[in-house]
């Protein structure tokens, strides 16, 4: 088994050697580790794109906006991926945004998901039958886990989840009201000795 | 009384860094104090009467062990060599993660004697290969076969019987990576596994000497004398692979040199010297006249430091017996400023480590600050602007700025990693191929780039922005923003120019290790030693700290 660090490391050498700047590479490194460490198919990803980088052209996309569409050669995920994490707080306002046409969309998932740390914010992203939900860059939640992951998105579409529960005020209620039975009711006298207790709070 | 910490303008210019020495923060030491009540044993000794064999030894506390398991192997005298690029060793060792099954020591028997081709596990925590000195080990064999106790002299000389030639670990090879151990207390420092390794292969020299005197001679052989083991230590050939490290781990940097001036900041702060303390200190001082006077070297640029050294510690002894006096207030700030105004480099980093010796109150707590979370700085905030950084460059940044980068020499060298190896290297760009594939280690030049792409921009762009058209720059935009908040976070110096002394960057980070006795082999190579004067693994439980300071063989 390869450890997270020799992953970082080649991943790392193999985008430079692919032409991207060494603090490119160093973010491509950084998330083909996340990628592997979250049990998505990230070195081999990488691999292909990088073999098919050597024969095609790939648009890059440098200011994200709302949509973002190429009439020609197909997006580049990495530089997709390093501009998002740059304007992840510009991005955030747009609250949804879409990439038509993305190469290796699986590329672009771990920047997402640093995203998604970098602003405190759930992102949930799907293109053709693939949903990915990003959790601060601690979880990636799947409905593709363990199947084979499209290398060309038509349309991958980013939201922004605002921080909500994730159930209702009832389960919350009931629940707590259990928690509440760990609960000691407090006599008179112990709550005359309490905290703040026979003071004015206007002194 | 509040002194300033020391200006990183100066102290982490190359000629200071290289002067370091050992100290109470130096993660040889440190390691010893956290595992001086760990039960010490040898679990297997499985060697035939030349020494060729497999042995386990092991530390434990409660439930956790960790077991060095040692592969010794006999080679040929010609296929013996300490460059990174051999491929065979008189012993090949790994730490494992608990206690090795049968089954664990068959699977690494094939692969740890290979080292950096073999394949390990996330069992295994390091990696490491040494070799005899061979003149050593088989004048020692010699000896003892014979019932006789080794020449003193020539052991002093060497100082160890091995040699390590490299000691891996995060991750390399297939080894664990540091985020499955990162939670265990005992190893909250830096490089504390790699120095257990190095610990338990000093002890493994001892027996197998012991073990192969007394099977060439079981009638009269008798034991290496345990006060000749403790003077030993192991040796170490260490090459340009350390030096990128420090320029790739800058948080990690910053606070391995921030816990250092933390220490000598609070000590200078002390107003009232106890005078215990201030015998200690003395009686260090003194006693490392002998660290300096049996440090061996052939290294012309050494032998002129040693020498420098060996005066200013004279002098300052001199200064210490008659003309200072502890009395006054705030000796050791008194004492400081002294050595800045009268000796070199070398004697004030030397001093400085010395100061610490009666202080483990104020070392033990900076300790437990000497590792980093690197990742939690990696993220450029881009929300940032261009003042902004101009700002950092500015006043972080002041003396590589002033840098000329349009001459030759300022450019000369260029760091490239070997194909054959996978190891870092150093090179000319005027004369060797391969400047296209330089590393991204040339941090000097590309920040004063950096600064001249940003002065004709308008204060108010934000980083973001700046980035999209120059991604070329994004490695140090990313440190300049650490070095915001962490002031020794970078070399002050030209990594690339014609003058670069690659072994200071490489004597940095020895003397953080705690070795001794740095032996430049060339400009780009040196020879250390470890561990020696330390205490055996039986003598951990009560041993004495400056241990570094007592008096060696008694010649």
């Amino acid at each position: 088994m390869k450890s997270l660090s020799e992953i970082e490391t080649t991943a790392k050498r193999a985008s430079r050697a692919a032409g991207y700047s060494w603090g490119i590479a160093e973010e491509v490194g950084k998330s083909i580790r996340i990628s592997e460490l979250f049990g998505f198919p990230g070195i081999k990803h990488l691999n292909q794109y990088y073999q098919n980088k050597k024969k095609k052209n790939f648009e890059e996309i440098k200011l994200i906006n709302k949509i973002n569409k190429s009439d020609g050669p197909s997006f580049c995920p990495i530089i997709l991926g390093v501009n998002f994490i740059d304007q992840v707080k510009n991005v955030e306002t747009l609250t949804k945004c879409s990439v038509e046409n993305l190469a290796y969309p699986l590329l672009l998932l771990p920047f997402l998901s640093r995203g998604s740390e970098i602003i405190g914010k759930k992102l949930f992203i799907s293109f053709d039958d693939c949903k990915f939900l990003l959790n601060f860059n601690v979880s990636i939640s799947s409905n593709f886990w363990n199947k084979e992951i499209p290398m060309l998105a038509n349309q991958i579409e980013i939201s922004f989840l605002n921080n909500e529960d994730n159930f209702s005020d009832q389960d919350w209620k009931s629940l707590y009201k259990l928690a509440e039975d760990t609960f000691v009711e407090e006599t008179d006298s112990l709550k005359e000795g309490a905290a703040g207790a026979g003071l004015t709070d206007n002194d | 009384m509040n002194v300033e910490l020391r200006d990183p303008n100066i102290i982490m210019k190359l000629t200071r860094l290289g002067s370091f020495h050992q100290s109470r923060l130096s993660f040889l030491r440190s390691f010893l104090s956290e595992f001086k009540d760990w039960k010490y044993k040898r679990d297997l000794f499985d060697l035939d009467q030349e020494g060729y064999g497999t042995a386990v030894y092991s530390f434990k506390k409660n439930a956790r062990v960790y077991s060095l398991i040692c592969y010794a192997n006999k080679i040929n005298d010609d296929e013996r060599s300490d460059r990174v690029i051999a491929t065979k060793w008189d012993a090949a060792f790994t730490l494992h993660d608990g206690v090795p099954l049968k089954d664990d020591i068959e699977r690494l028997r094939n692969e740890v004697p290979k080292q950096e081709v073999g394949r390990l596990s996330y069992k295994e925590l390091t990696l490491s290969r040494a070799n005899k000195s061979v003149r050593v080990f088989d004048h020692v064999v010699e000896s003892l076969s014979n019932g006789n106790q080794p020449n003193l002299e020539l052991l002093e000389k060497v100082g160890y019987l091995y040699r390590t030639t490299a000691v891996y670990g995060s991750g390399k090879f297939g080894l664990a990576d540091r985020f499955r151990i990162q939670n265990r207390e005992e190893i909250n420092g830096p490089f504390r596994l790699e120095m257990m390794l190095v610990y338990l292969v000093r002890q493994f020299t001892f027996d197998q000497v012991n073990h192969v005197a007394q099977n060439r001679n079981p009638k009269l052989a008798v034991k290496l004398d345990p006060e000749i083991c403790r003077n030993l230590g192991i040796g170490n050939s260490t090459g340009l692979g350390m030096a990128p490290f420090i320029v790739n781990h800058p948080t990690l940097l910053n606070n391995w040199i921030l816990s250092r001036e933390i220490a000598l900041k609070k000590i200078r702060e002390i107003k009232i010297v106890k005078t215990k303390d201030k015998d200690l200190f003395k009686d260090c001082v003194k006693n490392s006249l002998k660290n300096i006077t049996s440090w061996n070297t052939e290294s012309e640029y050494q032998l002129k430091k040693i020498k420098l050294l060996l005066n200013d510690i004279r002098k300052f002894i001199n200064f210490l017996d008659n003309e200072f006096n502890f009395q006054k207030d705030y000796p050791f700030n008194e004492i400081y400023l002294w050595l800045e105004k009268e000796t070199c480099e070398e004697c004030i980093e030397y001093v400085v480590s010395i100061m610490m010796e009666p202080y483990g109150d104020i070392v033990r707590p900076l300790i437990g600050q000497m590792s980093s979370e690197e990742e939690k700085y990696f993220n450029i905030p881009t929300e940032r602007n261009v003042g902004d950084l101009k700002k950092i460059l500015e006043n972080k940044y002041s003396y590589i700025l002033k840098i000329n980068f349009k001459t030759k020499g300022s450019n000369q060298k260029f760091w490239f990693i070997s194909k054959n190896k996978e190891e870092p290297r150093l090179a000319n760009r005027f004369e060797e191929n391969g400047a296209d594939l330089e590393q991204p280690l040339a941090i000097a030049r590309d920040i004063k780039k950096l600064y001249e792409r940003l002065l004709p921009l308008k204060d108010n762009l934000k980083i973001n922005q700046f980035l999209i058209e120059n991604s070329d720059l994004r490695h140090v935009v990313r440190r300049a923003f650490i070095i915001e908040k962490f002031p020794y976070s970078e070399i002050q110096d030209n990594t690339i120019g014609e003058n670069l002394v690659p072994i200071d960057m490489l004597r940095l980070k020895l003397s953080f290790f705690g070795a001794l006795k740095f032996d430049p082999r060339s400009d780009k190579w040196l020879r250390i030693c470890m561990f020696q004067g330390a205490p055996l693994p039986n003598e951990l439980k009560d041993y004495d700290e400056q241990w570094v300071y007592k008096p060696s063989f008694k010649l």
